[in-house]
């Protein structure tokens, strides 16, 4: 389950968990075979299904495993690829660690920003993109870096990635 | 020259399948374990091979894997977690071993668990790892599916299950405890040593956490045996191949499996070319961020575990980060330490408050806000949050680049806060 992606879908609301969903938290809690355990899978589900996770559904997924609320909400603060807000139909990880800093992260992070019209943690007026920082992608051999998504991109320079942003806007419309 | 870990890896950078590996000799190493050695005498082959810890720290895995107690002291369930959260700043390797030839590291894992009398397996990995992690799930289905994973393996009363977990970004999650703390579904947060997890880890249980690459040399060492292993390297009591890796303005950024030993000067200028057109070597970080800078003036040391530590710095994750004369150096540490900073857990204080601190005062004299006495306050800062003062690793690991940047390019510092700006910009 886990290698599901988790982004781009984002048709059911903020609130009330299918069964579908429901299914596949329970599910996650007898592979895991211990109730918290399965909490970052569980998130993961629910962000997989909505893009985030909202206060009624980390409520709803708490109380199937068995945590409080807030115990669940500690879970999901700590990690930076669980979204307690909403994020844009398409996620960009832009990687700001070492050998991409080098490599000209810089210049690639003001290109991005100002063809999006956006800075780090912020998303694009149509809902298209979100731009998020990330540590180090392990593609320092290609830097700088990025994903958008599940997909790596490498070797990023201005006319690179208009390029690859255009495949994403020809795809909105 | 053998290279065990990287040959026969498909150029067209897909998975080994279950097929090509045995192929390869894959799963003999476990076949011999369970049909002709005890647990004992696997974990002896393993520490007479000298095979030292790739995640960083260098500790040998034999050792560790003998601290675990005995299964009659402390029964089942115990555990093995394998570390694929590869987040250090400048490292590239487990990323190929996990996306090339995921059953080398499940077959590893499995000779981890056999020698320390396991039946529960973890491999985590970093979720942005999307391509290992659908070679992993895979690859540990096809191990189930030919009875290498699951009940009475080959036949034998050897029970091993062995789940992927796959996480969702945090450097902490690849602390050793902060990970055993993200499989049970907490925040990864550091746990007070000791206990040593080889005692109580995962829910209070023994558990052997060890770093991929680590893993991945186990089948070899099974099968061809510790004399070989220790043959491969070029340094004695050092044993085996090393990935080594470099990135920044090099002609070549790449990764290359080599014997362990191999000097710097061998990896920079023979296999990634020497510095790219226009550009000068000032200085390199040798295995990743955690690790001190060093110069051209060493460059004919070996990359182990030892000759690193007697030029004042640390092999860590053999994965070479270039600074060429073209770039700020106070812009990168301040790089390295503003990632730091994010990272910190702020479980323990100094790492909390200090890194976030330290980091803004390098990103002050890197915009020419810095003062007089900023440097002796960061050198007593480095100090501060070194080993013995915080919880974790993390906070000391950090200090190391400014150490070294202190060291070598003291007069870079010096000249952002006597000019008020950066002299790059």
């Amino acid at each position: 389950m886990c290698c599901r992606t988790w982004t781009g879908k984002h048709g059911k609301g903020a609130g009330v968990l299918t069964e579908e969903e429901r299914r596949e938290i329970e599910e996650e809690t007898e592979r895991s075979g211990h109730w918290a355990a399965a909490s970052l899978d569980a998130l993961q589900i629910v962000q997989r299904h909505r893009g985030w996770v909202s206060d009624e559904l980390l409520r709803e997924t708490a109380e199937i495993l068995r945590m409080t609320p807030d115990e669940l909400d500690n879970v999901a603060t700590f990690f930076s690829l669980i979204f307690r807000r909403p994020v844009g139909k398409h996620v960009i990880l832009l990687c700001d660690s070492v050998s991409c800093w080098v490599m000209g992260y810089n210049q690639v992070r003001e290109h991005l920003s100002a063809r999006l019209g956006i800075g780090p943690g912020q998303t694009t007026a149509d809902g298209l993109f979100t731009l998020l920082p990330v540590a180090c992608l392990g593609a320092c051999d290609r830097a700088p870096a990025m994903m958008i998504d599940e997909e790596l991109y490498g070797g990023l320079n201005p006319n690179e990635i208009d390029r690859i942003l255009a495949t994403y806007q020809r795809d909105k419309a | 020259m053998e290279r065990p870990l990287t040959e026969g890896m498909r150029p067209d950078g897909e998975p080994l399948t279950l097929e090509e590996y045995e192929a390869l000799g894959g799963y003999e190493g476990l076949r011999k374990a369970v049909a002709q050695m005890t647990p004992e005498a696997v974990l002896e082959e393993v520490k007479r091979a000298n095979l030292l810890g790739r995640g960083g720290a260098g500790f040998p895995a034999g050792s560790k894997w003998s601290y675990v107690p005995s299964v009659r002291d402390v029964p089942k369930p115990r555990y093995v977690a394998v570390n694929g959260d590869e987040m250090e700043p400048g490292t590239f390797k487990d990323r190929l071993l996990m996306e090339r030839n995921p059953h080398q590291l499940i077959e590893g894992t499995m000779l981890c668990a056999y020698a320390t009398y396991a039946d529960f397996a973890y491999v985590f990995v970093r979720w942005e790892y999307r391509k290992a992690a659908r070679a992993l799930e895979k690859a540990i289905a096809e191990a189930y599916e030919a009875g290498f994973l699951g009940r009475r393996i080959l036949g034998t009363d050897f029970d091993l299950q062995m789940g992927l977990h796959v996480s969702a970004g945090r450097y902490m999650c690849g602390e050793a405890l902060g990970m055993l703390n993200v499989l049970e579904g907490r925040r990864a947060i550091p746990r007070t040593k000791p206990p040593h997890p080889t005692l109580s880890g995962l829910w209070g249980k023994p558990t052997v956490v060890n770093n991929v690459e680590t893993i991945c040399n186990v089948p070899h060492i099974v099968r061809k045996g510790a004399a070989w292993f220790n043959g491969l390297s070029l340094t004695p009591g050092d044993g085996g191949t090393k990935l080594y890796g470099v990135s920044g303005r090099v002609k070549r950024p790449g990764l290359w499996e080599l014997p362990m030993g191999t000097t710097l000067r061998e990896i920079l200028e023979e296999h990634a070319g020497g510095m790219q057109g226009g550009y000068r070597l000032r200085g390199l970080l040798p295995g990743g961020a955690s690790t001190e800078f060093i110069t051209d003036q060493d460059l004919d040391v070996k990359m182990d575990f030892t000759a690193l530590q007697r030029v004042g710095s640390r092999l860590g994750t053999g994965t070479i980060v270039v600074l060429d004369d073209k770039t700020c150096p106070v812009g990168m540490v301040y790089s390295l330490e503003a990632f730091f900073a994010r990272e910190s857990c702020g479980w323990c204080t100094p790492c909390r408050d200090g890194l976030p601190w330290t980091a803004q005062t390098i990103g002050a004299i890197e915009q020419g806000e810095g003062r007089d006495g900023d440097l002796e306050r960061l050198e007593l800062q480095s100090r501060f949050l070194g080993p013995g003062y915080t919880f974790c690793y993390l906070a000391p690991g950090a200090m190391e680049p400014i150490r070294g940047a202190l060291r070598w390019f003291r007069p870079d510092f010096e000249a952002h806060i006597r000019e008020k700006r950066c002299p790059w910009r």
